[in-house]
């Protein structure tokens, strides 16, 4: 235990500490402060910074773009609903079962394309066409309701139900809260641990990582497994949050993109990059949203011609995103991509 | 099923697949000279197909002749698009420039979603229900001339490949780089006719799915992906393969929405993708990279 804690905090600066002591404790007295509606953007924030953070230890760590990433929240959330619906099984337990199926289908995806060498843009591309295989094939699974959607039972209950994950948005708040922050210590650890480095060593130069003796394909293997389970908590999370799940939906490719935009913007790579990333955009998004129906505009699409704005001014302006220089500038250092 | 059905079935996939070769081919164009994937070149052949629907709706112009004068503006789409934007990202990372048309194409879904809306339009020509019989064969006369029309826009850029000067100076720019800069060849301007090529392929071919398919603003990605799987069925980078992974994948979709149901079609289709990709992953016709 002591040398995790040591590695948790070592290298931190006093200020650091400070400041994401601040950053917790506003957050964990936000719901006080905040009405439902802004509580329900903030779950939104930091679900995209936890989808961010699974994503950005294949991307980020060892340098393997997925694209497909909604199928792993896709299969975690069907999983977790069809074992509460059938058989009155709770999301946590639905979480454990569903942590082994979705890096089982990040195995199989790596393992085929690591085997035989299927890299840069062809395995983003594998990744999307396994993505749109899932969300074809649910459309015609019965067992989930096909592409009639699959919905759970919304019970108006008195008191919250954090066991049944039934309750109102600032327990779902908590939930998500507590979710980030487990995931920021994982990726924190992961990247100073051993398995961290053989991650960047790929990353950087994989037939250099190869040649002093790393074991490259199952590091990899490592990576998509990890990000896989850890994804599959998004799905289990949407699930109980917004009570429905159409194959149209949770498998479609923009659900993908919408889980990198987070880390793309904020910083691949970083730890803080994809939180600061869902922050941005999201209020951003949500800003412009409320700015369009004050002025009594309906523009459906007006929200998704936002991102992609910002992903053509980040990528094309600050490769790095917006974390790195952020942070070099506030004299916190991390490493940056 | 008596067989003539299978056989009705599968002439019309390969004509519908041949349209599909003219879309992939745009696609392996840009990426066998640029060494760009265009990620949003679904997008791109959705905006052909809402310029032949405004222009069928409000003037009545069949979208077969206005195939040429979509194919020019997408043409001037893409060189836009190129030299303004593509370029400063040549020397990027893949993922770089990948994501960066990943942007575009996002842009380009919402912006017709705004612009026309989610509901489905189609273009109803007098042609519409016409057929051809020959022998037990019954062929929709709209696929016929679709794919004749790909056929011959396809062979149209074949020439220009092999015989002007043009289409040397680009396959040279694709052959070596640094050799093209070194005989002087505007590498720069090239990229930029190539892209625009590249658009056009994707603008006549989308005129003319407006004849066999409905177009709504979110059929962009759709098209993105069915076009990697074609081209790298086929073989990225070969132009006679785009049009035989055309095919191969439109015969395949066709069987399958037969055989089992149409909304599972693409299924087939991405299931051929995985099996090239691990078995053959430089296609039917490419050449093994280095």
């Amino acid at each position: 235990m002591a040398g995790i804690a040591a590695r948790l905090t070592d290298g931190l600066s006093r200020r650091t500490v400070i400041w994401l002591v601040f950053l917790l404790a506003a957050l964990v007295i936000a719901p006080w402060l905040l009405n439902d509606y802004l509580v329900t953007v903030l779950i939104l924030i930091l679900y995209l910074a936890f989808a961010g953070q699974a994503w950005n230890i294949m991307m980020g760590f060892a340098g393997q773009l997925s694209l497909g990433h909604a199928l792993y929240a896709g299969l975690g959330g069907y999983i977790a609903a069809v074992l509460f619906t059938r058989y009155g099984i709770g999301p946590w337990l639905g979480f454990l079962a569903a942590m082994p199926v979705a890096a089982a289908a990040g195995a199989i995806i790596g393992f085929l394309a690591f085997r035989f060498g299927v890299t840069g843009v062809y395995f983003a591309i594998l990744t999307i066409a396994f993505a749109e295989f899932a969300r074809i094939g649910f459309d015609h699974l019965a067992i989930v309701n096909a592409a009639a959607g699959l919905f759970l039972p919304v019970a108006q209950s008195a008191h919250n139900d954090l066991w049944r994950l039934r309750g109102d948005p600032t327990m779902f708040y908590y939930v998500m809260l507590a979710a980030t922050l487990v995931a920021l210590l994982l990726c924190r650890l992961l990247m100073r641990s051993r398995i961290g480095y053989f991650w960047l060593a790929i990353r950087e130069d994989e037939d250099a990582a190869r040649a002093v003796g790393i074991p490259t394909f199952r590091y990899k293997m490592y990576a998509v497994m990890i990000s896989a389970a850890l994804t599959s908590f998004t799905g289990v999370f949407y699930a109980f949050f917004y009570n429905n799940l159409f194959p149209e939906q949770v498998f479609n490719i923009s659900q993908s993109i919408q889980m990198i935009l987070g880390p793309i913007i904020g910083g691949v790579g970083t730890l803080f990059g994809p939180i600061l990333g869902a922050f941005v955009l999201t209020g951003l998004a949500e800003s412009l949203n409320a700015a369009l129906t004050a002025f009594g505009l309906d523009l459906p699409g007006a929200e998704q011609v936002f991102y992609g704005v910002c992903l053509l001014l980040v990528v094309g302006a600050l490769p790095e995103g917006i974390w790195p220089p952020l942070a070099r500038r506030c004299g916190i250092a991390e490493r940056a991509s | 099923m008596p067989f003539d059905v299978y056989l009705n079935v599968a002439v019309g996939g390969i004509l519908t697949g041949l349209v599909y070769g003219l879309m992939a081919l745009g696609l392996s164009v840009i990426f066998g000279v640029v060494r760009v994937v265009n990620f949003a070149h679904g997008e791109m052949m959705s905006i052909a197909m809402f310029l032949a629907v405004v222009l069928f709706s409000a003037f009545h112009l069949d979208p077969l002749i206005m195939m040429v004068p979509i194919a020019a503006v997408l043409f001037a789409f893409g060189y836009a698009l190129q030299s303004g934007l593509i370029n400063p990202f040549i020397t990027r990372p893949e993922h770089s420039q990948f994501l960066l048309l990943v942007a575009v194409g996002l842009i380009i879904v919402n912006v017709l979603l705004i612009v026309f809306g989610p509901d489905a339009r189609t273009v109803q020509t007098a042609y519409a229900y016409d057929s051809f019989q020959v022998g037990p064969l019954i062929v929709d006369a709209a696929k016929v001339y679709a794919g004749v029309a790909a056929v011959l826009f396809a062979a149209a850029l074949f020439v220009f490949f092999r015989v002007t000067l043009v289409g040397k100076a680009i396959r040279a720019c694709a052959d070596n780089y640094t050799g093209a800069l070194v005989v002087g060849l505007n590498v720069n301007r090239l990229y930029a006719l190539t892209f625009g090529i590249g658009a056009a392929c994707v603008g006549a071919a989308g005129a003319m799915m407006t004849l066999i398919v409905d177009v709504t603003p979110m059929i962009g990605p759709t098209y993105t992906l069915l076009a990697f799987v074609i081209v790298i069925t086929g073989g990225l980078g070969s132009m006679p393969g785009a049009l035989l992974g055309g095919i191969l994948i439109g015969l395949t979709e066709a069987l399958a929405g037969l055989l089992f149901t149409p909304s599972a079609k693409s299924m087939f289709a991405f299931a051929i993708l995985v099996l090239v990709l691990l078995f053959r992953p430089q296609g039917i016709l490419g050449k093994r990279a280095a």
